[in-house]
């Protein structure tokens, strides 16, 4: 929101514009690729119930597209027992 | 040679139904053979905004269909009668129009006119697909506005791969037609800047349209504006950009209220 309070001033234009160049920047690379996200939530989650049993429905996908670095967040709900299905699996 | 170009924009309500009128009108008026093509099967427009509407009798897909001749179905303007207009059709499904049938009524327009003008739907569906599908140029009509910038980037792309050109490698030649621009919203930093646009898209310039009252006075009487009033700022603009489409080289003039030191300071020339 600081971003946003200096330039209130001098009108929201260079807002617009900074987030149309961030946002193009990342679809342009989208364009001529795979779903990336798509896969990767796919591949997460296939490999992590190989050993653990989970409600897919209890999964919670972020992103996050930054400027120099995007974060990915990957939030699995895990039935109590992974101790012990942890220690089965080694 | 004729030339074919889409008006396109991926936004609606952006101005491609008033600036394919307009610009086809101002080619008219400079004495070119013109036909614009509604390409928006459902939501016809460009009807209304030429004043024809009440003058359609067959439409694009009955061409498609054979049930129309192509001849029948071009509606001659009752002012410029270098100027015609193939209709969309209003009721029938938008399946009809097909890649074939598009590909055969283009081919036979390329013998009839200089010029072949597609007004596309917005959206990126089969309508807007087949409108730019044979262009040798586009024309893509942009408001400084967030929404319309991405949409424009997006359609850019489509330009890119979608098209007969882009798919034999060669390249559809484009243009940014940029619409309802405010200049003292601009200057105020309320509204990006036409060097914002540019800087974002990347994209040739081909004309900056004021918003102006006498856009929609002209749509409201069925008469593209370099015709209602072949002196107001937007139909300058237009008549400007009609002669750049020709590949003539015209001074840019960034519209500004304070005309004068204004336009001297941040006059630019055509590239």
């Amino acid at each position: 929101m600081t971003l946003f309070k200096i330039f209130r001033r001098s009108g929201s234009a260079p807002i617009a514009r900074e987030r149309l160049q961030l946002l193009l920047a990342h679809e342009r690379v989208a364009r001529s690729q795979p779903d990336l996200l798509g896969i990767l939530r796919e591949e997460i989650l296939e490999v992590i119930s190989r050993h653990v049993p989970f409600d897919p429905d209890r999964v919670q996908i972020k992103l996050d597209r930054g400027k120099s670095v995007s974060t990915l967040e990957v939030d699995i709900e895990i039935p109590n027992g992974l101790d012990a299905a942890l220690a089965k699996a080694s | 040679m004729a030339h074919v170009v889409v008006v396109t924009s991926g936004k609606g309500g952006v101005g491609k139904t008033t600036s394919t009128a307009a610009l086809g009108a101002a080619l008219a008026q400079h004495g070119e053979k013109v036909v614009v093509i509604d390409f928006d099967v459902g939501l016809r427009n460009l009807d209304l905004v030429l004043g024809a509407e009440r003058r359609v009798v067959f439409d694009l897909i009955n061409v498609i269909n054979g049930v129309a001749k192509l001849p029948q179905a071009l509606i001659r303007d009752k002012r410029l009668e270098n100027l015609h207009l193939l209709p969309a059709s209003q009721t029938r499904d938008k399946d009809a129009l097909t890649d074939e049938g598009v590909a055969k009524v283009i081919d036979e327009l390329r013998a009839k006119f200089d010029w072949i003008i597609c007004d596309s739907p917005a959206g990126i569906e089969r309508g807007a697909t087949l409108a730019m599908r044979h262009a040798d140029a586009a024309i893509i009509v942009t408001n400084p506005e967030v929404s319309s910038v991405r949409d424009s980037d997006r359609i850019i792309g489509l330009l890119d791969s979608k098209t007969v050109k882009a798919e034999n490698g060669e390249r559809v030649e484009k243009h940014l037609l940029i619409t309802r621009y405010h200049p003292s919203r601009a200057a105020r930093g309320e509204m990006m800047t036409i060097e914002d646009v540019l800087e974002i898209l990347s994209t040739p310039l081909i004309g900056i349209i004021p918003e102006s009252e006498e856009v929609l006075r002209a749509s409201n009487i069925g008469s593209p504006v370099t015709l209602s009033n072949a002196l107001s700022a937007p139909a300058r603009a237009y008549f400007d950009a009609a002669r750049r489409l020709r590949g003539e080289v015209v001074p840019m003039i960034v519209p500004s209220e304070t005309k004068g030191i204004f336009n001297k300071l941040f006059g630019r020339k055509a590239a």
